[in-house]
């Protein structure tokens, strides 16, 4: 077989993906997606559930073929060349893939194994990955017996038995609490440090800012932002305004004249009817001073007045005009307070 | 062996996989299903206790008024039933390939089989493999159980070629529970359906009584059910007695299950989403 030219091994490109699209029944998991994954960085990919970042994990893995578009991992397609494209990935799924009834070891030199290392190369980078991930004491361990850190930590020594090209962390860190992220992230971080492409999908802002390089914002199987997190921020404003009117009745027409200001490089403003209040992102003090202009001149009430950095869940707020986790179509953007977050 | 390389490595590698490499597999993943028995060793209860029990109970609940009936009484009947026990037992052990892929789908353990550079075939055949090792192990203790209550084996090399022949059938039979494993949601489901498949098949046959006072309609069934005719060799083979019909029908039913259900089940194990 033949590899496709446009994405040699050892071009910037480890992961490309063009009009990728896959429905189940009506759903659109993936409606059209495009993205590349450079080599050597980590790239984010994040969005409230269902915006289809599992279905593109799998379908980059092997495990679930598209419907149209196309795909390469280090050049080879996913759809005519998927073994040797999986020998150049390792995934750790959303839930641990390991086998729950087997010790670690055995875990880890059965990968070994299928992975066509001979018995004694399995024995000694079982042991290798035990030790670096702080799991030789529970070596001969049933899975089943291990702490939810534990276990991810054996999935992650599992996907790095092959020494992969590629590494696809499916919300690695979903279900655990924050001191077992912490140091999940961490071992992410080594890996990482190792020169390891990554692909990671979370729902968490935080954790793309502490893993990320880079981030592909995607919302209902659509990509509605790329680019690295820093210009992503400046996209959507350095700072957000937040403006809260006395009278709560006046929201809406007070996020209309901000719209009518026209500012150019304005995200999107957006009406926080939880809060009473108008996020209104601004990129220099000018834009700022013109708001503030602009609200008063037409002699309206506030109750609060200030300025916040936005979080990449504000990013994620303006991008799609609506929060993280809301996935009703027919929800407009000013109701949000309907959507959990 | 050589995979200890850089990941370049691999990508120069061909991408057909060499029959060792199948074989290694394989073997990699039989390892893993036996160290579930031992870790488990409770998962072996049903191929330890079937035996046991189906035993006892048609030869002393059963036994005595079937055996009057076909003229052996109760030590007649003995020999009549066991060859049919080794028939029902490789269906019923059979199912268990099915419960076991459904928990693995469902653990996820499956997505991480199926994202590696193996064989699809093999996960199945490693199954297939350990299954047949429990089946034999039941096969065993059905043996031994039959020899305490007074069966009598009159031609070994018919025993180990009745065995033989069950074993061929219920790895054929396997594909159909495995196909069963990949589709269905859920172990309960495939237990469920498999036992639709199963009653039928194992009280429409010659496993424990003749099929001479059936009707018409369910001799015509019970003529080429597969259990039966596997049962009817079985009985040929260790006891004496016609064994070609059964032996063909048997074999024609392997072939057939194997050649329709192994391609079907390796394309829903490959194409499941």
């Amino acid at each position: 077989m033949t590899r496709i030219d446009t994405n040699p091994a050892g071009a910037t490109s480890a992961v490309t993906v063009r009009g990728l699209v896959k429905h189940y029944g009506e759903t659109k998991a993936l409606d059209g997606v495009d993205l590349d994954v450079r080599e050597g960085t980590v790239m984010g990919v994040l969005g409230p559930n269902g915006a289809g970042k599992t279905t593109l994990v799998r379908i980059l893995s092997t495990l679930l073929a598209p419907d149209s578009g196309h795909a390469t991992v280090v050049g080879y397609d996913v759809v005519r060349q998927p073994r040797q494209l999986r020998r150049v990935i390792g995934l750790t799924g959303q839930y641990a893939s390991v086998d729950e009834k087997l010790p670690g070891w055995e875990n880890l030199y059965l990968i070994g194994r299928l992975l066509d290392l001979s018995r004694k190369d399995a024995r000694a980078r079982a042991d290798e990955l035990l030790e670096r991930f702080s799991l030789t004491d529970a070596a001969r361990r049933p899975a089943s017996t291990y702490s939810g850190g534990m276990r991810r930590r054996l999935d992650l020594a599992a996907s790095m038995i092959g020494r992969p090209h590629v590494l696809f962390l499916d919300e690695p860190t979903t279900g655990l609490d924050p001191r077992t992220r912490n140091e999940v992230w961490g071992e992410v971080k080594r890996m990482v440090g190792d020169g390891v492409t990554v692909l990671l999908t979370t729902q968490y802002m935080e954790e793309a800012e502490q893993l990320a390089s880079e981030l592909t914002v995607v919302d209902r199987g659509r990509v509605i932002a790329n680019g690295a997190i820093e210009e992503l921020k400046a996209k959507v404003g350095g700072r957000a305004l937040r403006v809260r009117p006395a009278d709560p009745a006046q929201l809406r027409t007070l996020a209309g004249w901000i719209d009518d200001l026209g500012l150019t490089g304005l995200a999107t403003t957006v009406v926080d009817a939880e809060r009473g209040s108008v996020l209104v992102p601004v990129l220099s003090d000018e834009q700022l001073t013109a708001v503030v202009g602009a609200v008063t001149a037409r002699g309206v009430t506030l109750a609060s007045i200030s300025t916040e950095l936005p979080s990449l869940d504000e990013v994620f707020l303006s991008l799609t005009g609506h929060r993280a986790g809301a996935v009703d179509d027919a929800e407009p953007a000013d109701t949000r307070e309907k959507v959990s977050v | 062996m050589s995979a200890t390389t850089a990941p370049a490595a691999g990508i120069e590698a061909d991408a057909r996989i060499p029959l060792r490499g199948h074989l290694r597999h394989t073997g990699a993943l039989v390892r893993r299903n036996l160290l579930w028995i031992r870790q488990d060793p409770e998962s072996m209860f049903d191929a330890l206790l079937m035996p046991i029990v189906f035993t006892l109970l048609f030869v002393y609940v059963f036994g005595g008024s079937i055996g009057q009936a076909l003229g052996g009484g109760q030590d007649g009947y003995v020999q009549y039933v066991i060859p049919g026990m080794i028939a029902m037992m490789s269906m019923t052990l059979s199912q268990g390939v099915g419960t076991g892929f459904s928990q693995d789908f469902n653990s996820g353990v499956m997505d991480r089989f199926r994202s590696l550079p193996i064989g699809r075939g093999s996960v199945l055949f490693a199954k297939i493999s350990v299954e047949i090792v429990r089946m034999l192990f039941a096969t065993t203790v059905l043996m031994i159980v039959s020899v305490l209550v007074g069966f009598d084996v009159e031609s070994w090399p018919g025993l180990f070629a009745a065995v033989g022949l069950s074993t061929v059938f219920a790895s054929s039979i396997m594909w159909v529970f495995l196909t069963l494993g990949v589709v269905l949601k859920n172990a309960q489901s495939v237990q469920a359906m498999g036992f639709l498949v199963l009653f039928p098949l194992q009280f429409g046959s010659s496993i424990f009584a003749p099929t001479a006072s059936m009707p018409g309609w369910l001799q015509a069934f019970t003529d080429y059910n597969p259990l039966s005719a596997l049962a009817d060799a079985a009985r040929g083979l260790m006891s004496g007695g016609p064994v070609a019909h059964g032996l063909w029908v048997t074999l024609a039913w392997s072939v057939g299950l194997t050649a329709v259900m192994a391609p079907i089940a390796i394309h829903k194990f490959r194409t499941k989403s």
